[in-house]
């Protein structure tokens, strides 16, 4: 995204965004000299100004916050507005909450990923919020000609301490306009704060308990179509031919039209069937004849290429990271172990499918309504892509049912922009479950060849991860360059706080012509399950405790010491279990954040039952910590799921599963008790919330099954009723 | 096409749509109540899941003539004003993320509890294992099911 905003002026502003009588608008500009973001007004009516709005305060009273972050399940629609609210000294209840559409004016991070939002915007938005706050203090101190130390703001009001009068922030909102901004508000004492890091309720709950939230699949414009879209199952395929006569009789369809699907650098033809309603564009759909060319690549199957990928393993790599010398420590040391560990293509499969409504009129004019991460990234790529003014393009951001990284991508948007252009009216899309498990994008499987060393005394003294997978990065973009290293592919694995003297990890490229993409906690969701295990096969094979053998690598005084420390004590890892049980620690840091869990497991017949499990998730400090605690309960499932059920495999060139029946979720009945810990040290850095309590759940599922059975699962899925 | 009559909520809703068309898409794009939401087309996800005469059951894989003459309930019949005693219980245990699934879970929910006052985690286990949830909201849901039946025996 782009650095620059556009120059709006307030006029623009208000038609924008539809609000009249403003009295107030408080924002955070980016022109300041050294490049961070700073809170401002904007100037007088005929003024230019470079302004991100977030605080609107009308002469009646009503509060407008506007949240950039999409809403996609991890709780934004709250923690964003939160941070200007509790500054602002104004209720939720009271504010209306705006979801930005990826608009210029709104400015760069109008997108819901990578763990980010809270933290990228808990300084700014606060600060937005303390500004606006200071200035309707002054203004009521100037009206009332008292000191304005006697003065004090409280739920949207500005109060006189001496004689008890009030003001609202509505008759003080056009006198408050004209003042300077503070350019270094005070911000609250944590101990002041009333919404953040306690437990709110979240505005956007009772919606979604009563069928009244609109997420994306829910929209309807005037005029509008249905399209389902029949793409190749078979990636790489070439359209030969189709007919379309008996599509055409369906009842209800309209029209048949081609567009492509466009994921990185992967173009694929699709058919679209339009119709009059979903159900008869899906039948259509199903109706149509269509003769593809494989181009052979309907040969790739899965047990060719994972065995391609442990041939791969024996290539030496390209270096990741290095410390020490490994080959020399790992060649001299007596006592060593090597490992290989396995991991599956999985799907991102959010409940809502896949959609999106787009509308283009005027000639060069585009509206679209989705359930999107990347409102953003919409607005500035629409434009290019289809060659028309930025200020034609608008985007309706709605609630995202589910996202997990796969709303990152802006294929299905794409499809409905291209076919709304051909047809000159409304359309939504939407994919059935069948495209969305078979067409992708998918999460890559990672490969891990391991090597570790160990002394006398039982410490690491060479240490090695080998990362063999295709790439995201070489899916996403054209001319990648398989002799470089790829971090996001060997994410965290050189990041972790253990104390291993000599170390190297390498990274082996695997090529492929499937297209693959992030999903929630990228490549962490695999890599920490073979370094977390491996981990532990070191500690079992030094004859040490698993907990105390991390914590004698690990610095005392760090945040991972603090996490694992907790979860010693939480999960009371000294008291013996009961005879046939067993427990795992495992911990995993990165671009996300940092969490840990200790898994409880007990023998089940060939299988295992999960007892409870424990997390600590490190925060330095948070907003909502019952939205914490929901969300580490959801990423525990989540991993869950991909270590227990079966992924994605590939059979004569496409995916063999196709729904939730071949390509299962966890159930309610399958979900063990997860307690949830949050530390909060404070501290420079916070962290994520969203992805870092997936990672470390599979290793600490799989080092407890090794506890209690003496079985070490090195390949994921596997199956949780017979691990013999 | 032949013409329906359905029953939602108490109200009856003329509709002209083929006769293979599941209940779910009639209830979503003819009558219009959006609340009532596609995941799989299989009935193996749950989030269409609706009440017929009292019963849940998926509308995606039930054709309308199924559903003719009989009462349909969806997640707008259930309250007014978000108030019944399974709406209570989710907002106070704030049970969703993204929401998607809910109105399903909310549902096969409020159908136990007619049946079960007092389910025991087995019971919830029977009545929602047919609900899935992405976002892992499982322990929740089973929280507030427990408090959904305090709610309602008080």
């Amino acid at each position: 995204m782009e650095n620059t905003l556009s120059p709006v002026n307030r006029r623009n502003f208000l038609k924008l965004t539809g609000i009249t009588g403003a009295g107030l608008i408080i924002g955070l500009s980016l022109k300041s000299n050294n490049g961070l973001a700073e809170v401002a007004k904007p100037g007088g009516d005929a003024t230019l100004y470079d302004l991100t709005p977030f605080i609107i305060i009308e002469k009646n009273g009503a509060i407008t916050l506007f949240n950039p972050r999409p809403e996609i399940g991890q709780g934004t629609f709250q923690s964003i507005p939160s941070l200007i609210a509790e500054e602002l000294e104004v209720s939720l209840d009271g504010v209306t909450i705006k979801q930005t559409g990826g608009e210029k004016l709104f400015g760069r991070g109008q997108f819901a990923g990578g763990s980010s939002s809270v933290r990228s915007d808990y300084f700014t938005l606060r600060k937005a919020g303390a500004s606006a706050k200071e200035m309707l203090v002054m203004a009521a101190s100037q009206q009332w000609k008292v000191p304005v130390d006697e003065c004090y703001a409280e739920n949207a009001k500005v109060y006189h301490k001496p004689s008890g009068k009030s003001i609202g922030y509505g008759d003080l909102a056009e006198a408050a306009s004209k003042l300077d901004v503070p350019k270094d508000p005070k911000l609250k004492d944590p101990k002041d704060f009333k919404l953040l890091g306690k437990k709110t309720l979240r505005p956007d709950i009772p919606l979604k308990s009563s069928g009244k939230a609109v997420f994306g699949i829910d929209v309807e414009v005037p005029g509008m179509v249905h399209a389902s879209i029949e793409h190749c199952p078979v990636f790489g395929a070439k359209l030969v031919s189709f007919d379309d006569t008996a599509a055409k009789k369906v009842k209800g369809v309209l029209s048949v039209e081609t567009c492509d699907r466009v994921f990185g650098r992967y173009k694929h033809v699709g058919i679209a069937v339009i119709a009059d309603n979903y159900w008869a564009a899906y039948q259509g759909r199903k109706a149509l004849s269509v003769k593809w060319d494989y181009q052979g690549n309907e040969n790739f199957n899965s047990k060719d290429y994972d065995q391609g990928l442990r041939d791969l393993s024996k290539q030496e790599g390209i270096v990741d990271h290095e410390k020490g010398d490994f080959d020399k420590a790992y060649s001299e040391a007596t006592v060593k172990i090597d490992a290989f560990y396995e991991t599956p293509i999985i799907s991102h499969s959010p409940i809502e499918p896949m959609n999106c409504v787009a509308s283009w009129y005027d000639d060069n004019k585009l509206e679209i309504w989705a359930s999107t991460q990347v409102p953003g990234d919409l607005t500035h790529s629409l434009p290019k892509e289809y060659n028309i003014p930025e200020e034609n393009v608008k985007v309706n951001v709605l609630f995202s049912g589910g996202g997990f990284g796969r709303r990152l991508y802006n294929d299905v948007i794409n499809e409905a922009v291209q076919l709304t252009k051909k047809i000159g009216k409304p359309v939504k899309v939407i994919w059935s479950r069948e495209d969305d498990t078979q067409l992708g994008p998918f999460r890559p499987m990672t490969y891990s060849a391991l090597k570790g060393a160990l002394s006398a005394d039982g410490k690491v003294v060479a240490f090695q991860h080998k990362v063999i997978s295709p790439s995201i990065n070489a899916s996403e973009h054209e001319n990648y360059d398989k002799t470089k290293p790829d971090g996001t592919m060997t994410e965290g694995i050189s990041e972790q706080k253990y104390d291993f003297q000599n170390m190297k990890n390498l990274y082996v490229n695997a090529e492929s012509h499937i297209p693959f993409a992030a999903w929630r906690s990228v490549t962490s969701s695999t890599l920490a399950f073979s370094h977390e295990c491996f981990v532990d096969e070191l500690a079992i094979k030094a004859g040490k405790d698993p907990m105390e053998f991390r914590l004698a690598m690990i610095p005392s005084d760090s945040d991972t010491a603090n996490v694992l420390r907790k979860l010693k004590e939480v999960a009371n890892w000294d008291k013996p279990l009961p005879d046939g049980w067993g427990r795992g620690v495992a911990q995993y840091e990165f671009f996300a954040g940092l969490a840990g869990y200790v898994v409880e497991v007990s023998k089940k017949g060939n299988g295992i039952h999960i007892e409870k499990v424990y997390a600590v998730i490190d925060l330095g400090t948070m907003v909502n910590p019952d939205m914490v605690k929901n969300q580490v309960e959801g990423a525990a499932t989540m991993a869950l799921t991909a270590a227990i059920k079966n992924g994605i495999t590939f059979a004569k060139g496409q995916a063999i599963q196709d729904n939730y029946n071949n390509n299962p979720l966890v159930r309610i009945s399958e979900m063990p008790p997860v307690e949830v810990h949050i530390l909060t040290n404070g501290g420079p850095k916070i962290k994520g919330v969203g992805e870092p309590g997936l990672p470390p759940f599979a290793p600490a599922l799989c080092n407890a099954i090794f506890s209690a059975t003496g079985k070490r699962i090195r390949r994921l899925p596997f199956d949780i009723n017979d691990i013999t | 096409m032949p013409e329906y009559t359905l029953n939602i909520n108490n109200k009856d809703y003329k509709v002209d749509v083929d006769q293979t068309m599941p209940l779910l898409w009639v209830i979503r794009d003819f009558v219009g109540l959006k609340g009532t939401k596609f995941g799989c087309g299989i009935a193996q996800c749950g989030a269409c899941t609706v009440h017929l005469n009292g019963s849940p059951v998926r509308s995606c894989r039930m054709p309308v003539t199924a559903a003719t003459g009989k009462k349909i309930t969806t997640i707008e019949g259930i309250s007014e004003n978000v108030d019944h005693a399974v709406q209570k219980a989710w907002i106070e245990l704030q049970v969703p993320q993204c929401g998607y699934c809910q109105s399903g879970q909310i549902m096969s929910a409020v159908a136990l509890l007619k049946n079960k006052p007092r389910p025991t985690d087995e019971d919830i286990d029977v009545a929602l294992r047919g609900n899935l949830c992405r976002c892992g909201t499982y322990q929740r849901i089973r929280s507030a099911v427990h408090r959904a039946a305090e709610l309602m025996s008080t």
